[in-house]
């Protein structure tokens, strides 16, 4: 929390961190920093611990060392739920919408959080009405049968974007999203690209774990490499697939 | 090849009454309001109808009815409980201390119980919330059978002897319609609670814990909150049914509170109340019909329990449900 | 006196580890939670009485097909009932404990209670350890379960079915992918569950009267050490069986038997605040824990 400050306000910085499974080392000593309004995005081949991170930095696994910090204050070994409402938000590999319950209604479960109640004036209020709002700024259209059908039986895109208004609907400052593009159609993804420019462009900070490679080029501000659990780069997307080491890595599964 | 396939349409008059505004027929309203009002005016007349033994047996059966909501609550929120004997033991034994020793008025000593209880039981399972899966359904078996193993052993509480000469109700009119008030209350609340944003959250949790936990609400805190509500239900039934029998003793933590609760919530159908509701009114009248054959209740429930968790696992509200609101019809379908 | 409190601890301990090995063992292998696991108990040892005093089969034999019916019976219970709600652990939950029930009230209901439903034991008369006489059952019991838990680690480390067995049980979709058949390894493991359950009710159960309440006691027992040692950790099974075997032996020698179930329900409290998933318990840290 020194020089780095000048540029732009560090939100989050990562330290040693290192986790294992049972003699598997998942992540080994990564550390990197990131900046409020950055769009960082990590890669790495299959197993290369980029879902470790996020659980991680999200509370979700303790590490066995190294150090977390967020705004300034060290959230290493905080429960998840205590990370979340501090503004950290993330979406998961495996999506599993509330599938019974309306689109609309899925928001419910982020509107009820504490963040949201403390930062909307400690109440609540018709949270339905709320929600909507969130779906429209996804792309659902308002009143649409996209909103009141089961999440279950929703098109994959449509998930997709759920997924992100849930983060919108908590009101975070920093977006972990963990592998949003995969199976999505280019048509899909045109959709949704905008709308986490917009994020960034409103100065949320977005972390995105990613296979697609090209879409995520085209999008962040800085990208992370990881292998066999380590960062074996970091830098701006024109220069990240020069590197010889990440070219290696990628050989053959790319 | 044609093959048939099964299809469900909503009856035109369910469509019509769906919207609240606009009921135009006095079959409508009917429609709309029999369900509902059937099991309200049913139970408020039964106290005043039915001889005296019947009596006790609509005694009984409301408190298994609310036995086996509370059960379905803590189902909807993903602990499934093999010991709501728990819950009623601990109330039984705080309404039979407070009472007896404490001398506290009955009208007292019952709310002191709800609360009491349900708080304590709450404190107990709390520890196993961290884990998923049967961890709860383990503890929960296992605690009741040791506090009655430790009350036998250790002659705590009045031991095998229990405590008798508990304060009884003023007359048997007070206690039926306490129990059937606290039934339907407890019925159109629990039904009421789980539509609500709160009950939202919690059947949100039994869907995808990690989701609720990802949003900053702390599901521990959560599950507890129901643990608490399931608890306080459990131990009402407790401490009523102690100054019912004027005894409370070992057969307060007895396996058949935590069975026929189980059994009447399955056969009904979980997860909607209505479903223990009917559950119970089923069973426990069905047993004292079939006094004859005592032992084999017990054996009676779990196969019902066996067969409807197999075989049937809507339960059979789901099914009237159905029945009420749709048509079906087949239809042929190319292959 | 201590020396009475180590060797009876020693025998208390082995029985423990008896009755719970076998619920222990299903569940880290397939997940299955055998309720119906006292109602296994109680079944081989009335099933082994009824070939013995109603067919007069000698005794050996009437053990080893009481133990066979046993082992069929969890078969018959995973294929017809367990089967067909497989992956939905409420309904896991719930089957597996109304199917214990039936078995378990249908004995009570058929009258079997008294003094003549005792087996005999294996050879008569006790032998002096020191100054204490321990007799030639609890021996038996002893040795029969070292010499099991030797032979379950030589099973599950040297057979092809045992290798299967822990193949399931550390990664289903892996032993999938090799051309093991999950399902069938489930019911073969719910099988053996209830097949060790009925080898412990032979050697357990002739130091008293059959009772249709030991069914119960021995699934509280086996919970109970589950709950303690970790599920699914048969080390930890038998770890927290020496626990609790001692520990109740030396609240009997000095305060009274009353207290012994005390002792279990205080180890269970403790560890589920100290260390919920057990003192050795294999909780996959993100998938069963929350």
């Amino acid at each position: 929390m020194t020089d780095q400050n000048n540029k732009t306000n560090l939100i989050l910085r990562a330290q040693n961190l290192s986790k294992s499974f049972g003699g598997v080392k998942a992540v080994v000593s990564v550390s990197f920093d990131l900046h409020e309004g950055e769009l960082l995005g990590v890669i790495g081949p299959n197993g290369s611990g980029k879902t470790t991170l996020v659980n991680l930095i999200t509370g979700f696994l303790k590490p066995d060392r190294g150090k977390i910090e967020y705004k300034g204050q060290d959230i290493t070994g905080w429960t998840p739920y205590r990370i979340a409402r501090i503004g950290i938000a993330r979406t998961f590999q495996m999506i599993r919408p509330f599938a019974e319950l309306p689109s609309f209604k899925n928001l419910i479960i982020p509107l009820y959080s504490p963040r949201v109640k403390a930062l909307s004036g400690g109440k609540y209020g018709d949270l339905d009405a709320v929600a909507k709002d969130y779906l429209e700024e996804v792309g659902f259209e308002r009143e649409s049968s996209v909103t009141y059908k089961p999440a279950g039986s929703l098109p994959h895109g449509y998930l997709k974007r759920l997924e992100l208004a849930k983060c919108l609907a908590l009101r975070a400052d920093l977006i972990i999203l963990d592998e949003l593009f995969s199976g999505l159609s280019i048509a899909e993804l045109a959709s949704i690209v905008p709308i986490i420019e917009k994020l960034v462009s409103e100065g949320k900070t977005v972390i995105m774990i990613e296979h697609r490679l090209r879409e995520l080029f085209r999008i962040a501000d800085r990208v992370v490499v990881l292998n066999y659990g380590s960062v074996i780069a970091d830098g701006i997307p024109s220069e990240i697939m020069e590197k010889p080491e990440v070219r290696k890595a990628y050989l053959g599964s790319e | 090849m044609k093959q048939r396939r099964k299809e469900r349409i909503d009856r035109g008059i369910k469509a019509r009454s769906d919207d609240v505004f606009s009921l135009n027929s006095f079959r409508e309203m009917l429609y709309v309001a029999v369900p509902p009002l059937a099991p309200v005016l049913i139970l408020l007349i039964l106290p005043l109808e039915l001889p005296s033994y019947w009596q006790k047996v609509l005694v009984s059966t409301c408190v298994f009815a609310l036995l086996a909501m509370s059960w379905d609550f803590l189902v909807g929120v993903g602990m499934v409980s093999l010991g709501q004997a728990l819950f009623f033991g601990v109330g039984a034994y705080i309404a039979g201390i407070s009472n007896k020793i404490l001398g506290l008025p009955i009208w007292i000593d019952i709310p002191i119980a709800t609360v009491l209880g349900g708080a304590i039981c709450a404190v107990l399972l709390t520890p196993v919330l961290r884990l998923r899966g049967v961890y709860f359904s383990m503890v929960t078996l296992v605690l009741p059978l040791m506090l009655e193993r430790i009350v036998e052993a250790s002659g705590a509480f009045g031991g095998t002897e229990g405590i008798s000469g508990i304060t009884p109700f003023p007359n048997s009119y007070t206690e039926s319609y306490l129990i059937v008030f606290a039934t339907l209350f407890a019925l159109f609340a629990f039904r009421r609670l789980v539509t609500t944003d709160y009950g939202l959250v919690l059947k949100a949790i039994k869907d995808n814990d990690r989701a609720v936990m990802s949003v900053g609400i702390n599901i521990y805190w959560m599950k507890a909150q129901a643990l608490f509500i399931s608890g306080c239900v459990g131990a009402f039934c407790g401490a009523f049914i102690t100054h019912v029998y004027g005894f409370v003793g070992m057969p307060s933590f007895a396996l058949d509170y935590s069975i026929l609760p189980l059994s009447s919530a399955v056969v009904g159908g979980m997860g909607t109340f209505a479903g223990s509701f009917l559950g119970a009114f089923i069973l426990v009248p069905l047993s004292e019909a079939l006094r004859g054959i005592g032992g084999l209740r017990i054996v009676l429930y779990s196969f019902f329990l066996v067969f409807f968790i197999v075989a049937l696992p809507e339960g059979i509200f789901h099914y009237i449900q159905r029945k009420y609101q749709q048509f079906e019809r087949w239809v042929e379908v190319d292959k | 006196m201590w020396e009475v409190a180590i060797i009876y601890g020693f025998i208390n301990s082995v029985i423990l580890a008896l009755t719970a090995l076998g619920f222990s063992l299903t569940f880290g292998i397939s997940g299955v939670p055998n309720f119906a696991y006292g109602a296994m108990y109680i079944f081989a040892g009335f099933v082994s009485w009824l070939l013995l005093n109603k067919l007069e089969l000698p005794f050996f034999a009437s053990a080893l097909i009481a133990i066979a019916f046993t082992a069929i019976l969890g078969a018959a219970m995973y294929r017809f009932v367990l089967l067909r709600v497989r992956g939905l652990v409420i309904s896991e939950v719930i089957a597996t404990f109304g199917v214990g029930l039936i078995i378990l009230e249908l004995f009570r209901y058929l009258g079997f209670s008294g003094f003549e439903y005792t087996l005999p034991v294996f050879s008569d008369g006790s032998l002096l350890i020191g100054h204490t006489y321990v007799d030639y059952q609890r021996l038996w019991i002893v040795g029969v379960g070292i010499l099991l838990a030797i032979g379950l680690y030589f099973f599950t480390h040297h057979t092809k079915i045992g290798l299967a067995f822990r193949g399931i049980a550390q990664d289903e979709h892996t032993a999938l992918s090799l051309g093991i058949n999950s399902d069938r390894i489930a019911g073969l493991s719910v099988a053996f569950g209830s097949g060790l359950a009925a080898v412990a009710a032979i050697l357990i159960l002739p130091r008293g009267t059959i009772s249709v309440n030991d069914g119960y006691d021995v699934l509280i027992n086996a919970m109970a050490v589950c709950i303690i040692g970790g599920l699914g950790s048969s080390v930890g099974v038998v770890l927290a069986s020496f626990i609790i075997g001692y520990a109740q032996i030396m609240t009997d020698i000095l305060s009274g038997p009353q207290w012994k179930m005390i002792i279990s329900l205080i180890a269970i409290l403790v560890i589920l605040v100290v260390k919920p998933s057990g003192l050795l318990g294999k909780q996959k840290e993100l998938e069963e824990r929350i």
